[in-house]
């Protein structure tokens, strides 16, 4: 019977054609803000992911990465002295402004790398030499920075800037995920960090390390917290934290969820509604297939082969056109965009849940069908 | 096909019987407490092999519910039903469902064709049920629709088909399965005379075959001329039995 249930739910091209929209909206609109949300989420870490780092040292109260509470110039021995570390370097982490050449104003994230290692350089250099960050008032930007600063006729290498009245010269171009407050980022070494910011009495934002040969990243995580007394995290565990801390204290995660349970609710509604409309409309139909010797589970099995079809059907039109909107509008991060398989199959899930409850109220309907509805005139 | 129901049928309890149907004061009512109908008050019914039995008689009567009852679509308060030797009103659910769909046929007052199947495909629909591959299902039923004359009308969707040529592939979807009871409710009541004349010819035929038989509830004198026996109903009872057109009631 599956052959008939297939041309019954093609054949009447209006419902067919409303299923599907319904089921491709729904899909359309969970796919797409939830990609957005997550490139939120992606963004709101960039300052973690940028650096790559087995484990950060921070402030035990710190709360996420971009509330940087300044640790003792001391913490990088104290790390480098808790056995399993292989190595621990300082970073510096902050805001600052630059003054441009024709007067402005842009501000940027400054990262300060330790001098000799360069540990939490970017991963990609498209122009110039990241090495020559060892030279005296030289910096690296981002390719955001490039743009934001100036664009590549105004800001290429060896332009020149300010930062507090410290003049430093690019000696190279990096390519970096862009940040929550969409700042550029600007690298130099610590030393350098310390001599361009203004003087305060702490400046070490956080110290890297990595563990040594048979040490996990989570063992010497707890091990730092645990001798140190400081906070001390798995790159992936100060990520969630962030994402964590955004959740709580922002209303991202409720206007996000909003619109995705919006999206589910109208796919449900637009779904279940025509699902019943097509199930009533052929109710004498289905009566007389139970009256000639269909079962009440065969007829179950076609709602649900019919539901699923234009569910598979919705899903893969819906999909389709996120990840277009996403290609499209997200390219080149100007829009924070990440279609994960986690969330694909979230919505596969959300759609299955879709389908079945509307298959459910139909089925409902046909099981309670006598087939005597067939002899009434 | 379910093996279990035609060796019971197979049996000599059903060959042994001359009545392919046996109804024995059969009760039936609608409703509950004091809205409760009585709608079927105790009806006695036999219908002989080979036989056509038309079911006549006025709005209310209790024809269309007799014909539920034997087809085994409505349970009965009270009484006895054998239909092929079969005591339906002891089957489950499931047992009744299985039972229509490997030996009786129906036909339609209002067709109730699948809008979205061709003529053939509405045709083959009992053979689909019952699992049968689609090519050979399609195959049975164009056969079973070219000797009916809708050869020609194979690929049409019922919206394409006159109110006769409906009928017609409801009656080739109630045939396709070769079933051995036929129950027709009204089958001409939405046609001109001589489709309705055509048509209950046709169902006479198959009537007349051996084990089979009709029964077919009707207002439609015009077809009287075909039934065997004419049984009228009269409040919910068997009130005169005629035997032939020809007998006086």
């Amino acid at each position: 019977m599956n052959f008939v249930a297939l041309k019954m739910l093609f054949g009447d091209r209006a419902k067919y054609l409303m299923l599907l929209a319904g089921l491709t909206f729904s899909t359309m609109l969970i796919v797409q803000q939830g990609s957005i949300f997550w490139g939120l989420m992606t963004w709101s870490q960039s300052g973690i992911t940028n650096i790559n780092a087995p484990v950060w040292v921070t402030d035990p109260n710190i709360n996420q990465v971009e509330e940087i509470k300044p640790l003792a110039d001391t913490a990088v021995n104290v790390v480098r002295s808790v056995p399993g570390v292989d190595w621990a370097v300082p970073l510096y982490k902050g805001v600052q402004r630059a003054r441009l050449r024709d007067g402005n104003y842009e501000q940027i994230a400054l990262v300060g790398l330790e001098a000799s290692t360069l540990i939490g350089r970017p991963g990609r250099v498209l122009e110039g030499n990241i090495e020559e960050l060892r030279s005296p008032d030289t910096v690296a930007i981002d390719q955001f920075g490039v743009e934001r600063l100036g664009g590549p006729e105004n800001i290429h290498l060896g332009t020149t800037f300010e930062i507090n009245d410290h003049q430093v010269r690019i000696v190279a171009i990096v390519e970096t995920q862009k940040s929550f407050q969409n700042f550029p980022f600007v690298y130099l070494t610590y030393e350098q960090a310390l001599e361009v910011t203004p003087p305060e009495r702490r400046k070490l934002s956080y110290v890297l390390a990595s563990p040594a040969k048979g040490v996990s990243p989570e063992e010497l995580a707890k091990r730092i917290h645990e001798q140190t007394g400081l906070g001390a995290f798995t790159e992936e565990q100060f990520g969630w934290k962030t994402i964590y801390w955004m959740l709580k204290n922002t209303g991202i995660g409720v206007n996000f969820g909003t619109t995705v349970l919006l999206g589910f609710i109208v796919g449900m509604a637009i779904v279940g509604q025509t699902f019943y409309l097509f199930t009533v409309e052929n109710l004498r139909q289905f009566g007389a297939l139970k009256a000639i010797g269909a079962s009440t589970g065969m007829l179950a099995r076609m709602i649900l082969l019919q539901s699923f079809t234009v569910g598979l059907i919705g899903y893969g039109v819906g999909v389709g056109l996120a990840t277009l909107f996403g290609i499209t509008v997200g390219s080149g991060q100007r829009l924070p965009f990440k279609e994960t398989w986690p969330l694909l199959v979230g919505v596969a899930v959300a759609l299955l849940v879709i389908c079945s409850l509307s298959s459910a109220i139909s089925i409902r309907k046909l099981a309670k069908l006598e087939p005597a509805v067939v002899f009434r005139g | 096909m379910d093996n279990r129901l035609h060796q019971d049928l197979d049996s000599s309890r059903a060959e042994a019987s001359p009545w392919l149907v046996r109804a024995r004061g059969v009760l039936k009512s609608f409703g509950e407490g004091e809205t409760r109908i009585p709608v079927l008050k105790g009806v006695n019914l036999d219908v002989a092999r080979g036989e056509v039995l038309l079911l006549v008689g006025p709005s209310g009567s209790g024809k269309t519910t007799l014909l539920s009852v034997i087809g085994g679509i409505l349970e009965i308060d009270e009484g006895k039903v054998t239909v092929l030797g079969e005591p339906i009103q002891e089957f489950s659910g499931q047992e009744k469902t299985r039972f229509r769909r490997d030996h009786l046929g129906f036909i339609f007052q209002q067709y109730n064709l699948l809008p979205t199947l061709t003529a053939v495909e509405n045709a083959a629909v009992p053979l689909f049920i019952r699992g049968v591959p689609k090519p050979d299902a399609l195959a049975r039923a164009e056969e079973v629709l070219g000797s009916m004359g809708m050869g020609d009308r194979l690929k049409a969707l019922p919206t394409r088909l006159s109110g006769g040529e409906q009928q017609r592939v409801a009656i080739a979807r109630a045939l396709v399965g070769d079933p051995q009871l036929l129950l027709c409710d009204e089958p001409t009541a939405s046609l001109d005379g001589e489709t309705g004349h055509r048509i209950v010819e046709q169902l006479h035929h198959v009537g007349k075959q051996a084990d089979r038989a009709v029964i077919i509830v009707t207002h439609d004198s015009r077809i009287f001329e075909f039934g065997d026996r004419i049984v009228h109903m009269e409040d919910g009872k068997v009130d005169q039995i005629q035997h032939g057109p020809e007998e006086p009631i």
